[in-house]
């Protein structure tokens, strides 16, 4: 089974390790993540004016030329999944700007892609269950937080891949996988996102909370889905350390490279060693890798 | 010939600006029938209104045609002219002017709104000649009222039309009246005692011998109309005698059972038989049968070996009753809702989240803790509260859009009973805004803030959890711009006043609107506040939107003034636009009665000298039919006519365009 996938500009890059663990996964579970063909930036950002029709043309032109060839289209980054489905809903809710964007990009789109997440490939196509039973190295002993950030599952009504205030998918993925799933009270906050250009202060300060909790929780590794996310919260390591005593880092990793290693995909081709935070040594301790 | 006058208004400048009045007044009085015609400023001013009538004098006039604004607006008023002047009412007709032309043109030269005019008013004429005398209808009132709700609004409603000296029946759901007031500690603004100020209230409706008071029941189907409903009421069984019961609550005593308490918002539990309150009135305790080993299995009966009187039944059912009424009063009241909706403070999965009305329940000396504050999880006095306002209220996204307007009085209310409870507590209060509109509320609140050391915080939470038996709070202070977080002992929110559940099924048994909450709709918000669209049923309390108990009360007082007056003459006269059904074309398809939203249609048998039915036929009730005309539309063998509308009118005016 071919499904059609778009990587984003991050996963072709800084997060490789994002994309090949994914990629390597599907794999092991039997499907094929299909890179489309011919792709552009999303954009990275939906915009919130709501009469900046510009900045939706980027995600359009995605939308509308994954549509001539399939009817569904999957992503792995929360930014892009977040940029792609809100224009899609955009596309087929609204009729003006329908109109306006298609006709600027030249195009006739309307709306009509199913526009996915991998997580919601994993627990609605495969199913848990099935990803339980195809687990070759359980991650038992595992403390794993999972940290959903914002773009994943908010605005609801756009999104919609699970409770935006009391979600459970990475949860439960993480217990198919062996692991125990930790489930820290700031898992759902933002880690500042863009404000890591203008404003590092404030992105220590929330990924700070966010880490801290997770420790104080009893969590031995983060578990995210995006890798603005994973970036920040890895950035802000050292200077939370310094401000936090008894704070003494945790590694912040990708659900697929942890989905990979339970899979039992060789933990080199996973993209640990591209994490600022290196998560082996306490893989290597639990008993998980040698 | 008819002898027919035209009076063409010119509504100041409203109709004149764009339509030539008296150019329409000319062209009239060239019809053939037409005796009169003119134009006039103000038609519906005391002048314009003589002149109409001595212009009917004058001219022996005997069919009038005002063209003006909308029939809405004076229709009304030109019949009772025409009456005065000795003309049945019904030969008055109106044509609208205004509001379907002069308002809707804006040609200048006044070109179109003139020919418009002509041709609209041409229109009239040929339907007014068709136009036949009609009477108004007299229909008689039975002088006794239905409430349904005891709360604060349906018990000030019945004890009012029992003061008017008229019979009143309540029917309230619960095993006992008192409604959401029961539940409340103290009340703002005065900060009187709720029990003290509503028991006296509640044994005085047990007490007047002009209510019958059903507890326990609820409204099965209501027919009938305005002045002559009929009423079946369900009332359920409450497997106790309430005639033989001393109200001695010996069995309660006994029962070994124990449920959660609905009345106490599940902060305690209550026995299976059980009254839901000490001052419960009736103090006749039901038997929660769902939950009751002894209905369900036969197995238990403590409660029938304790009682002396002896008046348990365990077999006890349902009984239907029926009751003729000429009013019905609804004050249904309000539900919260549920802690369960908001995520971001717990899904109510938090024990120590409570809502406003289980924190009324802490601080009330007839509740679960003896009005101690003290917190649901472990019991403990909580050294710091903090209130979040408007939960799901003014949240079109994941809530309700209103403003449930009584929160943010109750709020500060809490906090003054919290800080002279727990006098070293610190209270703090997350609001969008403060809402205190009404006779000495806005001091109210400062009084909280001022005296009671409350500290208010303007911004939303974000975020409830737990953290070593605390509640963490985080949220924003807008005014300081910082994010806080507080570390709460227990956190109270205002949760959004919404609808009961059920009530669009009410609604649709009366007949009355509601809005897309399922709050009951007035019949106009400023003007008609206690009236519904069906004639002769009244709404009072919460039932309609948030309200508090001086709105509650002041409305039942007013729908029961509504019902006194109604009650004050035996007959009531009716508008006659109703349908008649053609007998000897009618052949008995029943499309009518399937098509008539108001059930106005019966079927009715023709009997010879026998006494043998030898034919059906549809028949109309003049008391129940509004003239919608659904039946005419329906009919095949076209049957049933509109008076005053009739096809043979009606196709007279489009002939004449
Ligand atoms: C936490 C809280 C604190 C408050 N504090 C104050 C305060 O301090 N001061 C103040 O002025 N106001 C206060 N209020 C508002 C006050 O509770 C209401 O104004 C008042 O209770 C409204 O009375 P009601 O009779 O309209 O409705 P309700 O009290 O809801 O009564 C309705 C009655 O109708 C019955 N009923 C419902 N459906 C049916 C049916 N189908 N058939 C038969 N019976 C039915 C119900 O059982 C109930 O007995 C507070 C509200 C809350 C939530
Ligand atoms: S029979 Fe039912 S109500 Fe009576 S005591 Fe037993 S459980 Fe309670
Ligand atoms: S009354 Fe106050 S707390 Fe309640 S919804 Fe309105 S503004 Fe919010």
């Amino acid at each position: 089974m071919k499904i059609p996938y778009y990587p984003g500009c991050t996963l072709n890059t800084v997060a490789k390790g994002f994309e090949t663990s994914a990629k390597e996964a599907a794999l092991s579970i039997g499907f094929e993540l299909a890179e489309m063909p011919a792709w552009n930036c999303c954009g990275a950002t939906f915009p919130l004016t709501p009469d900046n029709l510009i900045a939706l043309s980027a995600p359009a032109k995605v939308l509308s030329s994954a549509r001539k060839t399939g009817e569904s289209l999957t992503t792995l980054c929360s930014v892009c999944y977040n940029v792609l489905k809100r224009t899609n809903s955009v596309m087929k809710n609204d009729r003006e700007k329908r109109a306006v964007i298609n006709g600027f990009i030249e195009t006739d789109y309307d709306g009509s892609l199913n526009v996915t997440h991998f997580l919601e490939i994993l627990r609605d196509n495969i199913g848990f269950d099935k990803v339980k039973a195809a687990v070759k190295q359980p991650l038992t002993g595992l403390k794993a937080a999972a940290y959903y950030g914002c773009m994943l599952l908010r605005p609801f009504e756009d999104m919609g891949i699970d409770d935006a205030e009391d979600p459970v998918v990475m949860e439960n993925l993480l217990a198919a996988l062996g692991a125990e799933a930790i489930k820290s009270p700031n898992r759902i906050e933002c880690c500042g996102a863009h404000l890591a250009m203008t404003n590092e202060d404030i992105v220590v300060k929330l990924s700070g909370t966010i880490m801290t909790s997770a420790v104080r929780n009893g969590a031995e590794l983060i578990v995210t889905t995006c890798p603005l996310c994973q970036y920040n919260l890895e950035k802000s390591q050292s200077r939370v350390a310094s401000d936090t005593p008894g704070y003494a880092g945790i590694p912040i990793v990708y659900f697929t490279q942890m989905l990979g290693l339970a899979l039992g995909q060789d933990v080199d081709t996973l993209g640990f060693d591209k994490n600022i935070w290196d998560a082996r040594p306490l893989l290597r301790k639990k008993g998980i890798i040698k | 010939m008819p002898r027919i006058g035209i009076f063409v208004c010119q509504c100041g400048n409203n109709i004149a600006a764009t339509v030539d009045t008296k150019k329409v007044a000319e062209e009239m009085a060239r019809l053939p029938g037409v005796v009169f015609a003119c134009d006039y400023k103000f038609m519906c001013s005391s002048p314009g209104q003589d002149m109409l009538k001595q212009a009917i004098k004058d001219n022996r006039l005997d069919k009038v045609i005002v063209s003006a604004c909308s029939p809405h607006m004076h229709e009304k008023t030109f019949r009772k002219a025409s009456e005065a002047a000795g003309l049945n009412p019904y030969q008055c007709e109106i044509t609208n002017i205004r509001e379907q032309c002069s308002w809707v043109h804006h040609d200048k030269t006044k070109a179109a709104g003139t020919a418009k005019s002509i041709d609209l008013t041409r229109m009239t004429i040929e339907r007014l000649k068709k136009n036949k005398p009609l009477k108004k209808i007299n229909i008689p009132i039975k002088k006794k009222a239905l409430v349904i709700g005891g709360g604060i609004a349906g018990i000030q409603a019945a004890l009012d039309i029992a003061e008017g000296g008229r019979e009143v029946i309540l029917v309230e759901r619960e095993p006992s009246i008192g409604g959401n007031m029961a539940r409340l500690s103290e009340t703002f603004p005065t900060m009187d005692c709720s029990q003290c100020i509503l028991t006296p209230k509640m044994v005085e409706v047990e007490l007047n011998e002009k209510i019958t008071l059903y507890t326990y029941s609820e409204i099965e189907k209501v027919d009938g109309y305005i002045g002559n409903f009929i009423v079946q009421i369900r009332r359920k069984a409450k497997y106790v005698d309430e005639e033989r019961c001393t109200g001695c609550g010996e069995c309660i005593e006994k029962c070994p059972f124990k449920v959660e308490s609905q009345f106490e918002m599940k902060l305690a539990k209550r026995k299976v038989i059980y009254t839901p309150f000490p001052q419960s009135v009736p103090n006749v305790p039901v038997i929660d049968a769902p939950n009751c080993p002894k209905i369900q299995k036969d197995k238990c009966g403590a409660c029938a070996v304790v009682c002396g009187p002896k008046c348990i039944d365990f077999k006890m059912e349902d009984r239907i009753i029926t009751e003729d009424v000429g009013a019905i009063i609804v004050a249904t009241g309000y539900e919260l809702m549920p802690n369960e909706r908001f995520g971001e403070y717990g899904y109510g999965r938090i024990k120590d989240v409570i809502s406003g009305m289980q924190f009324e329940r802490l601080a009330s000396s007839s509740g679960p803790t003896g009005g101690e504050i003290r917190r649901p999880s472990d019991g403990k006095t909580p050294a710091s509260v903090v209130f979040i306002q408007c939960a799901g209220s003014r949240d079109e996204k994941k809530g309700v859009s209103y403003c449930s307007k009584v929160c943010c009085m109750y709020t500060a209310k809490h906090t003054m009973l919290y800080h002279h409870k727990v006098h070293e507590g610190q209270s703090y209060v997350f609001y969008m805004d403060i809402r205190a509109g009404g006779k000495r509320y806005e001091e109210f609140v400062r009084r909280a803030i001022e005296h009671d050391n409350a500290m208010y915080l303007r911004g939303r939470v974000s975020r409830v959890y737990e953290k070593d038996g605390k509640v963490i709070v985080q949220g924003a202070d807008t005014l300081s711009g910082n994010q806080v977080e507080i570390e709460a002992d227990m956190v109270v929110l205002a949760t959004a006043i919404v609808s009961r559940t059920g009530a669009d099924t009410v609604a649709q048994k009366l007949g009355i609107g509601y809005d897309k909450y399922k709050f009951y709709n007035e019949y106009h918000p400023k003007l008609k506040p206690v009236e519904t669209v069906t004639a002769g049923i009244f709404l009072s309390g919460a039932c309609m939107g948030p309200m508090d108990i001086p709105d509650s009360v002041a409305q039942g007082s007013a729908a029961a003034a509504k019902a006194l007056s109604l009650f004050s003459s035996d007959e009531m006269m009716r508008e006659p636009i109703t349908a008649v059904v053609n007998k000897p074309t009618c052949n008995a398809c029943w499309d009518c009665v399937t098509a008539c939203p108001y059930s106005a249609i019966e079927r009715d048998t023709v009997k010879n000298r026998d006494g043998v039915v030898v034919r059906w036929l549809a028949k109309v009730n003049d008391g129940v039919c509004q003239g919608c005309g659904v039946c005419v539309a329906a009919c095949r063998s076209k049957a049933i006519d509109l008076k005053g509308y009739t096809d043979e009118q009606v196709y007279a005016a489009i002939n004449a365009f």
